[in-house]
């Protein structure tokens, strides 16, 4: 039987990049394929082209064994092949069904939409794929793992018969996660082909049948997911042997409080969160999406006001009413969502990274010393180890974990007491992921403190003093490092009531 | 993955100036004003006589400071639709107080500070109480408007000193002097967006506000900055108009604010924010009067002027949007 999908010696160039070169991938009936490869490994742009975005140069497409070229997202839809994307492709502001019609809205005699043959037609994809979601709910109410089942079963009712999921899993919590796999297992009994492409190896284990690694462009190896394990992969994916992964951290954290929250309450749900963070510690903030950790960091940097309680910066109670208020007395936020809140990506790598320490790049008329800032941001490319090919590069240019270095650069140009990380490794590669770890623990063996927002634990394990976990707006645990296991974080996350 | 490409926004260090002149946006802009001129040239030879030059010169002046209004709050994702009324205002108060007796450097700073007032007044609506530009200065066009005719019942004022008039009507070096005040605007305003941390802010602002307040940048104050700015500079038209026709009238300024976006948008400048230069918005103003001073001259009906101005601006929108699409695949 001929495979499902078969992409042969695919090659593609961008001005100045060879992208992809001479790569084959196959997907058989009912079989999970993982693509492995760090960021700028080309596997988006494979992606890219199987769904019609991007043309190749050279090389074929083949489904059921024909030739076929999509021109277009909509051809490669009529062939059965729909894609997830890593940001979701919902209208928030109309409902479930909606979203999943859209374009083809069921009409009833008239001409009008038909809303009970779209509901009817809706709930009964739900009920075959075991989505918990309610036909008629806007998408706004729903959470991150339910608007990925949305937008699944939206690919389903396309007849699609190969699903792209690009990182589906990189804002999901484990149970969220557990809830996903569970699909996916379903759809492969019912002969759907999954391309399923992840950062993280242990849900590659989980649920992959195969696995693909790119490496700059090119086929790296191919393996039968019960043939290999992780280092191989990891191997295989950078090139050189990276060693641990997580490597526990030594330092001792300082005994001053540098920043203390006083029964902080704000929107939506956040209630009497108390909590010291010392001079050079790292705090992890641990927690289920939707526990409030993001939110707590936007009450911090005063970005949304608080409804009781106070914030103590060395000592003595601030008032923060804006971001700009934060920022001043040396609080800085890696945010989590780097294209929304943290980057304006139309501008260059030399003017995001200084965004925030205008004042200190100017000359003594108050204009722009070219000089002073150049220098400012060649120190960070050169410490953080960002790859452009000029400052002037424009950001939006660059791969999520260079990206992620530019944010982080921001904020370390401020010199910052706090900062507060949120998901920073969300979306970046294994090679970056190491590097952003060193540059955090570093960072805290020169004294700053960190407040470490992940959803992945043991990101949060490896290198936190102490953990906080959040459950529905209020704090529910504080464990050393010495107490702090996975097990107990989750109870603790998961725990209802006090 | 994605082709690296450099910065349109400012300016890009390390390219080479001749290929950076031809590879900016500006320049292409450029051409069309030339190949306009030709053309117009060609059927109205009399459009290159000196003279012509000179009053086409100095009525793109006008427009072109307005435009630069439309520039920084188009640069910050809004929009300022009250500068044609601010125009007629500002001339309105400086005329009265002229007409007074006061002294014209007195009069002039009423000028600006009626606009410094209405843009103060946008400014605090928009960033502070957070309406949406669109509604808060289509108010204040009609309200700057109203005033106009509360102010002068309709009649123009015409108690000028004569000295005054120089302003609008007088000439440097062969050059119209609202030209000359066009280019003092135009370089600072340059020099604002390019090397002051305003100007930087304003383009950021635009890319993406939410990033750029959690960055610790004072959005509202920013905003609030920059629509008492377009609203001065708008008071700046309106002073020179009154010295240009010996009188302040009614009717002055209206509907200028369409123009003046229409120049700014030809000019490349964004309306989703964080793209545009001075550059731009001076050539989309010029290639805005030189169109219309061409359709006089080539006697198109007025009724055809209309017609022409406003498929002009859909054009230069499409060339937009297409040129964009090129450079992106």
């Amino acid at each position: 039987m001929a495979p499902l999908v078969e992409m042969q010696e695919i090659s593609k160039a961008f001005p100045g990049v060879q992208a992809l070169s001479e790569v084959s991938l196959r997907v058989n009936t009912g079989e999970i394929v993982c693509v492995l490869g760090e960021n700028g490994a080309g596997k988006s742009t494979l992606m890219k082209i199987l769904s019609g975005v991007h043309q190749a140069d050279s090389g074929k497409v083949f489904v059921d064994g024909t030739e076929r070229q999509f021109k277009s997202t909509q051809e490669a839809y009529e062939f059965g092949i729909s894609t997830v994307y890593q940001e979701l492709n919902l209208c928030s502001n109309l409902t479930a069904m909606e979203n999943i019609f859209i374009g083809r809205e069921q009409r009833g005699a008239v001409g009008f939409i038909s809303y009970s043959r779209m509901q009817k037609e809706t709930e009964e994809l739900f009920s075959t794929l075991g989505v918990d979601v309610q036909a008629d709910v806007r998408v706004a109410k729903l959470g991150v793992a339910q608007q990925q089942m949305v937008e699944i079963a939206k690919a389903l009712s396309f007849q699609a018969r190969v699903i792209i999921m690009d990182e589906p899993t990189s804002s999901l919590t484990s149970r969220e996660i557990d809830t996903l796999f569970t699909l996916m297992e379903r759809l492969k009994k019912e002969g759907v082909g999954i391309i399923f492409i992840s950062h993280k190896l242990s849900e590659v284990f989980r649920i992959a049948d195969r696995v693909v690694v790119l490496r700059d462009g090119a086929l790296a190896g191919e393996r039968n997911t019960v043939e290999t394990n992780e280092q191989e992969l990891i191997g295989l994916m950078v090139g050189r042997d990276l060693g641990e992964l997580f490597s526990q951290r030594q330092n001792k954290p300082g005994t001053d409080v540098v920043m203390e929250l006083k029964e902080l309450s704000g929107p939506p749900k956040l209630e009497d969160i108390s909590f010291k963070l010392h001079k050079g510690e790292i705090l992890g903030l641990s927690g289920l999406v939707g526990a409030g950790r993001t939110e707590l960091a936007m009450l911090i940097m005063g970005a949304e006001k608080k409804t009781g309680g106070q914030i103590w910066l060395d000592g003595s109670p601030v008032e923060i009413r804006k971001p700009a208020d934060a920022v001043q007395r040396g609080i800085g936020y890696v945010s989590e969502d780097r294209k929304q809140l943290a980057l304006v990506l139309e501008m260059s790598v030399r003017e995001n990274v200084t965004m925030a320490v205008h004042p200190r790049i100017l000359n003594r008329f108050g204009f722009f010393d070219a000089d002073k800032e150049k220098e400012v941001v060649q120190q960070f490319v050169n410490r953080l180890r960002i790859k452009i090919s000029s400052q002037e590069n424009v950001v939006e240019s660059l791969s999520g974990g260079n990206q992620q270095k530019v944010v982080i650069s921001k904020w370390l140009a401020t010199e910052p007491k706090v900062l507060i990380l949120d998901e920073p490794t969300r979306g970046i590669d294994v090679g970056a992921k190491a590097e952003v770890h060193r540059i955090i623990t570093d960072l805290a063996d020169h004294g700053v403190s960190i407040l470490l927002i992940s959803s992945e634990l043991q990101e949060v394990l490896a290198l936190s003093d102490r953990v906080l976990v959040l459950h529905e707006g209020r704090l529910k645990a504080t464990l050393d490092r010495s107490e702090a296991t996975q097990e107990r974080i989750m109870s603790a996350a998961l725990k209802e009531g006090r | 993955m994605t082709p690296k490409k450099n910065a349109q926004a400012t300016s890009s260090g390390d390219v080479s100036l001749i290929r950076k002149m031809f590879s900016a946006q500006e320049f292409s802009i450029f051409l069309a004003l030339l190949l306009i001129a030709a053309f117009i040239t060609a059927v109205a030879p009399s459009f290159m006589s000196t003279r012509n030059l000179f009053l086409v010169s100095r009525q793109v002046s006008f427009l072109a400071i307005i435009a630069i209004s439309e520039l920084f709050v188009i640069l910050t994702a809004g929009i300022d639709l009250s500068v044609g009324s601010v125009v007629g205002l500002s001339g309105v108060t400086t005329g009265i107080a002229l007409a007074a007796g006061i002294h014209p450097v007195l009069a002039v700073l009423i000028g600006l500070a009626t606009g410094a007032v209405t843009g103060v007044i946008n400014g605090v609506l928009i960033a502070y109480v957070g309406v949406t530009p669109f509604i808060v200065t289509l108010g204040m066009l009609s309200m700057a408007r109203g005033m106009v005719w509360i102010l002068t019942k309709g009649w123009p004022i015409t108690e000028i000193p004569p000295g005054f008039m120089v302003l609008g009507q007088g000439r440097v070096l062969g050059l119209p002097l609202p030209l000359l005040i066009l280019a003092v605007v135009a370089v600072l305003a340059y020099i604002v967006l390019k090397y002051l941390p305003f100007g930087r802010r304003v383009y950021a602002i635009g890319g993406n506000e939410r990033a750029t307040e959690l960055s610790g940048i004072n959005v509202r104050r920013i905003k609030l900055m920059v629509y008492a700015l377009s609203n001065i500079l708008a008071s700046i038209t309106g002073i020179i108009l009154v010295a240009r026709f010996s009188s302040a009238q009614a009717s002055v300024g209206e509907t200028w604010e369409l123009d003046a976006i229409a120049a700014a948008v030809i000019g490349g400048t964004s309306l989703a924010g964080g793209k545009g230069s001075v550059l731009g918005a001076l050539i989309g103003a010029a290639i805005m009067g030189v169109i219309r001073n061409g359709l006089v001259l080539m006697k198109v009906s007025v009724y055809w002027q209309q017609f022409i101005i406003g498929m002009v601006i859909v054009l230069a929108a499409i060339i937009d949007i297409l040129r964009n699409r090129r450079g992106r695949s």
